[in-house]
């Protein structure tokens, strides 16, 4: 029955086999670059020094080089059509690293992984492992390889929430994880085996063609387009998957937090808007015909519900680290609006509102870690007067929280205002989702302001009215990040651009 | 120009960050500097204007730039949009009739305010910061030109505010700040997607791009037809006025949406009142008449009627809340409420008079309550109490406390003589004589009666008569004899000193002449009324 293929095709996989490595030299250089740093640790145990962050900021930043040169080549698909190169993919890689790095420095920053943690050496290699997942999952074109992908990132992340063995909350929240993350994976891949089921195929540009030639019956499809959501949902933290979020991001170390909120959900938005820009793009018109529901009225429904549920249940958060985990649960809910367009100025905003979500959300937690080393607290209560004591960090978290909010001068006013342009150019029918994420977005500020209350209207429990001082690296990167987040208020032309030329995706027929 | 005046104050920010805070004094200049600079500039920018200039929309022949004066207009942000076009947004200042008398009103409050801020003790170096942030930011409201420009300036102010309420305000300063925050944060979120929609809707009739310039969006022929908020979208049009004009109203503030008002006011140290009340709630009725009623002007027209009701809802209603407080504070809080409701019913008048009466209502309650607030400010410095019941006969030992109260009150009352008398009484005369706001305007005469109670009757209690036996001031017999009044903590100058003079007589001043010889003000107005009134009229509509 089964034919073992000849010489010829035998040599023909094996040349197109050594085409398709030209392509993935980033992902090779990052490999080889988490085994070094595995084998540093060896080298190394022991001894205090920043060799092993040192050595993982280094090669991160030397991954651009190679990711640059990426630019050069033609976009296609390679590795049998599990694996794309393009613009799209790109811009994403850029996101990773530069995110394995912001993780790495801000971890450098955390004075609680010098009491919790022994050797963190694998911790830096399980950064890198991530940033590979990610990539992958960013340049995936085929559902096996989507899985993988997928499940790379998740077991990676996994091990990191729980990287503070004594801390039981650290611990909590890893299992937490785990149990989610295998149940959603579970749903998500009954949703592709229904998909291949119904076209034979696993590629998602063959999915797609499979779907406009043949017939198939649309209850299946709405039916798995919900499972497969589950798993992407999950990974986004968008309602209703979100329930794992709130624990992890307040058991896991902090750095991983933001890794998590950041990067894992950028991941997961460039798998769904890969998979159902590609895989099933033709919107509406095939799936209407049950009670007019389709792929997209379930995003734009998650999308409603992770803004309102999101910025509504944040209100009575105490504690920082679950405030911010809930208002990203709000912002996934923005990030979809522009999904949901399905047009390029839809892409573009999406992808500018990652790039502005990158900073101001990383710096957050960044003035928090910071916090948090002085204070051992994460509680919004423990913030009261440390406007005073700690100006930068003070002013900083202040620009980043209006920035969540949308306010201008920021970055995340812009985002916002690209999301909201694109829900307005698409026509008056997408005009109440705006309504809906510009009220939301008023809630929101009453419970970011909650922060920025504490600590300039109230004084201090402490008599202590001392600066904390927190060193000049600490604050030079600070102001860095708030000046940035200023600076691309204002004039945010060039990243406007980047996340324009970057929605272009490989075999895309949806603009 | 423009740009020096907006951005001076910032400046002034930024080199009061490199000052240490221990140097009090050094900020303090820094920051009264940049005000009588920006007073020589604003001077400077008034002797140069033109009156006979129209501004409002395009120029003759349709100049993009309109006839506006001390143009800056320079590309500033210029960007692709996925299967759109590009997104231009440009860096568009200038002044016409309308703005520039708000140009000076802030100048001068600005640094009476930076003035009255002098006793500020706490934080003095993040305050002054935020107060010169928030100038800018109120300057930059009234010389943009352009939608985006204007919405930047018009959020960048919240934020200051905020704290500066919050940090340096009274006991339930959290509430007041945080309600202050999101009630016009509410109101401004609905401005930013009908500017989304205005932008999608208009294009600059010379370089046929889109455009957020306001001069554009005057113009009815700039606007697509069949875009979002084009001619033939009538419905959307409406509810982009409807939420505009809440934003606007809000900041007004217009009843039902005032209620942040009287908290804010309350809680506010006197300088940021005297900004708010001065400067602040001018940018609510300066947005209708620049934005709002241009861009829409038959759903201004079909509106009109609606806008005088609460007009005078706001007239009769403020007076009425002022009539029963027992704070002073509270009670020229809500007189605010009410003098702005003249300014809404002059707008809603549609006519020239209606329309001059009202932006130079603006100005006039810009500098009257200024000087209310700062009169509150003299006697809670002095008393810590601003319970109008617990004073009695001060008129007897602060005679020049008294003088400048009388004279302030009866300003704001509407004396004629003083300026007040003169910006209500051209209201009156355009709502009388436009059809669909006379029935309001005799309604609203009622608001003038209630409006005299609520002064005369405090400063009745305050002011004349004995001390009361629960007084917040003793009285002691002095060497001479005579009787002088004594407060506790309080190690100053009994009656005014030298620093409140400065603040006040200016202003006194200003309120005097404008109400014997009214021309220097009305005479910039005029042409841009004219051109408003015109844009609104139904004729200029069916031209189109």
């Amino acid at each position: 029955m089964f034919e073992l293929p000849s010489g010829a095709e035998i040599q023909g996989i094996i040349a197109s086999l050594k085409a398709s490595v030209g392509f993935f030299i980033p992902e090779i250089y990052l490999s080889v670059l988490f085994m070094l740093l595995i084998v540093i640790d060896l080298v190394a145990k022991g001894r205090k020094n920043n060799l092993l962050s040192i050595t993982t900021l280094l090669g991160l930043a030397g991954s651009f080089f190679f990711i640059y040169q990426q630019h050069a080549l033609p976009a296609g698909e390679f590795f049998f059509g599990m694996y794309v190169l393009d613009e799209f993919a790109l811009f994403f890689k850029y996101f990773f690293v530069l995110s394995g790095i912001l993780a790495v420095i801000i971890t450098m920053a955390d004075e609680q992984f010098e009491t919790e943690v022994k050797s963190i050496g694998e911790y830096y290699a399980l950064i890198i492992a991530m940033v590979i997942g990610m990539i992958m999952m960013a340049s995936s074109s085929d559902l096996l390889m989507i899985f993988l992908s997928m499940e790379l990132v998740s077991f990676t992340a996994y091990i990191l929430t729980g990287y503070f063995k004594r801390n039981a909350r650290s611990s909590e929240a890893a299992l937490k994880y785990l149990v989610y993350g295998a149940v959603s994976s579970g749903l998500m891949v009954y949703g592709f085996s229904l998909i291949y089921g119904l076209t034979a195929q696993t590629n998602l540009i063959k999915i797609s063609s499979e779907l406009a030639t043949h017939g198939y019956d649309p209850l299946v499809m709405i039916f798995s387009t919900l499972l497969v959501l589950a798993g992407f949902g999950y990974k986004i933290g968008a309602v209703p998957f979100h329930f794992w979020s709130p624990d992890v991001y307040e058991g896991a170390p902090t750095p991983i937090t933001a890794y998590l909120s950041v990067a894992s959900k950028a991941a997961g938005f460039a798998l769904l808007m890969r998979f159902f820009y590609i895989a099933v793009p033709h919107g509406g018109q095939p799936y209407e015909d049950i009670l007019g529901i389709d792929w997209l009225s379930l995003l734009i429904l998650l999308s409603v519900a992770s803004m309102i549920y999101g910025n509504v249940v944040a209100l009575w958060q105490k504690n920082v680290k679950r405030l911010l985990a809930y208002s990203s649960i709000a912002h996934a809910g923005y990030l979809l609006l522009g999904i949901i367009v399905m047009n390029e100025l839809g892409t573009q905003a999406t992808l500018f509102y990652l790039l502005s979500y990158f900073l101001m959300n990383f710096g957050a937690f960044y003035v928090v870690i910071l916090i948090a080393n002085k204070t051992g607290s994460e509680n919004i209560d423990d913030y009261r007067g440390l406007g005073k004591r700690m100006p930068l960090a003070g002013a900083a978290l202040t620009v980043f929280l209006i920035s969540l909010v949308g306010l201008p001068p920021t970055l995340g006013f812009v985002g916002k205002l690209m999301i909201f342009s694109a829900l307005i150019a698409k026509g008056s029918l997408y005009m109440w989702l705006a309504f809906i994420g510009i009220m939301t977005s008023v809630i929101s500020l009453y419970y970011y302001m909650l922060i920025p209350l504490n600590m300039y209207l109230r004084e201090s429990r402490q008599q202590e009215e001392k600066e904390i001082s927190q060193g000049l690296p600490a604050q030079i990167f600070l102001a860095v990040l708030m000046i940035l987040t200023i600076y691309f208020g204002l004039f945010f032309t060039p990243l406007s651009d980047f996340a324009l030329s970057s929605s272009a995706m490989f075999g895309l027929t949806l603009y | 120009m423009l740009s020096l005046i907006v951005f001076l104050p910032i400046i002034a920010g930024l080199v009061i960050l490199a000052v240490p805070s221990s140097q009090k004094q050094i900020i303090r200049i820094v920051s009264l500097l940049a005000a009588l600079a920006q007073g020589v500039l604003a001077v400077l920018i008034w002797r140069g204007y033109d009156p006979a200039l129209p501004g409002i929309t395009a120029g003759p022949g349709g100049s993009p730039l309109g006839s506006f004066q001390f143009v800056e207009k320079i590309p500033w942000i210029s960007l692709h949009l996925g299967g759109f076009g590009s997104l231009n947004i440009e860096y568009f200042l200038g002044v016409d009739g309308i703005s520039i008398t708000m140009v000076i009103l802030t100048a001068l409050i600005s640094a009476i305010g930076v003035l009255s801020s002098w006793t500020i003790q706490k934080q003095v170096k993040g305050y002054f910061i935020l107060y010169n942030l928030l100038a800018s930011a109120m300057m930059g409201c009234f010389v943009a030109l352009d939608f985006f420009l204007f919405y930047v300036f018009w959020e960048v102010m919240l934020l200051p505010m905020y704290f500066l309420i919050g940090i340096w305000g009274g006991p339930n300063r959290e509430y007041a700040a945080i309600k202050f925050f999101l009630y016009t944060l509410f109101g401004s979120v609905f401005m930013l997607l009908v500017m989304i929609g205005l932008y999608f809707s208009v294009t600059d009739p010379v370089t046929g791009n889109h455009t957020f310039s306001l001069v554009a969006m005057a113009t009815q022929s700039n606007y697509i037809k069949d875009a979002i908020l084009g001619p033939a979208n009538v419905f959307w049009r409406y509810v982009a006025f409807i939420v505009l004009f809440i934003g606007f109203a809000i900041k007004v503030p217009m009843f039902p949406f005032h209620t942040w008002l009287p908290d804010a006011h309350v809680e506010a140290p006197t300088p940021i009142s005297v900004i708010l009340a001065g400067v602040l709630l001018k940018l609510g009725t300066y947005g209708m008449i620049r934005i709002n009623f241009p861009l829409f002007p038959e759903v201004f027209r079909a509106g009109m009627y609606v806008i005088g009701i609460f007009g005078a809802i706001n007239i009769i209603y403020g007076a009425f809340c002022a009539l029963a407080q027992k704070d002073l504070k509270k009670m020229v809080a809500y007189s605010s409420i009410s003098h702005m409701g003249y300014v809404l019913l002059g707008l809603a008048a549609g006519n020239s008079e209606g329309m001059v009466g009202a932006l130079y209502q603006m100005f006039n309650h810009g500098t009257i309550t200024a000087m209310l607030f700062l009169l509150v400010g003299v006697i809670y410095d002095r008393a810590h109490t601003r319970q109008i019941e617990k004073f009695g006969g001060l008129a007897t030992y602060m005679p020049v406390y008294a003088a400048l109260v009388t004279v302030a009150w009866f300003a704001s009352l509407g004396l004629p003589g003083l300026s007040g008398f003169i910006s209500e009484a051209l209201v009156f005369v355009g709502a009388f004589s436009s059809v669909t706001t006379r029935y309001i305007a005799m309604v609203s005469v009622l608001g003038i009666v209630f409006g005299a109670a609520y002064l005369l009757w405090s400063l009745q209690r305050m002011f004349l008569g004995q001390r009361k036996p629960d007084a917040a001031y003793d009285l002691v017999v002095g060497e001479d004899g005579h009787e002088h009044i004594h407060f506790h903590d309080w190690n100053g100058k009994l009656d005014l000193d030298g620093r409140e003079l400065a603040m006040l007589v200016p202003l006194m001043l200003i309120t005097i002449f404008l109400g014997i010889y009214p021309m220097p003000v009305l005479g910039m107005l005029t042409t841009s009324i004219n051109k408003l009134v015109q844009v609104l009229s139904p004729v200029v509509m069916s031209q189109m």
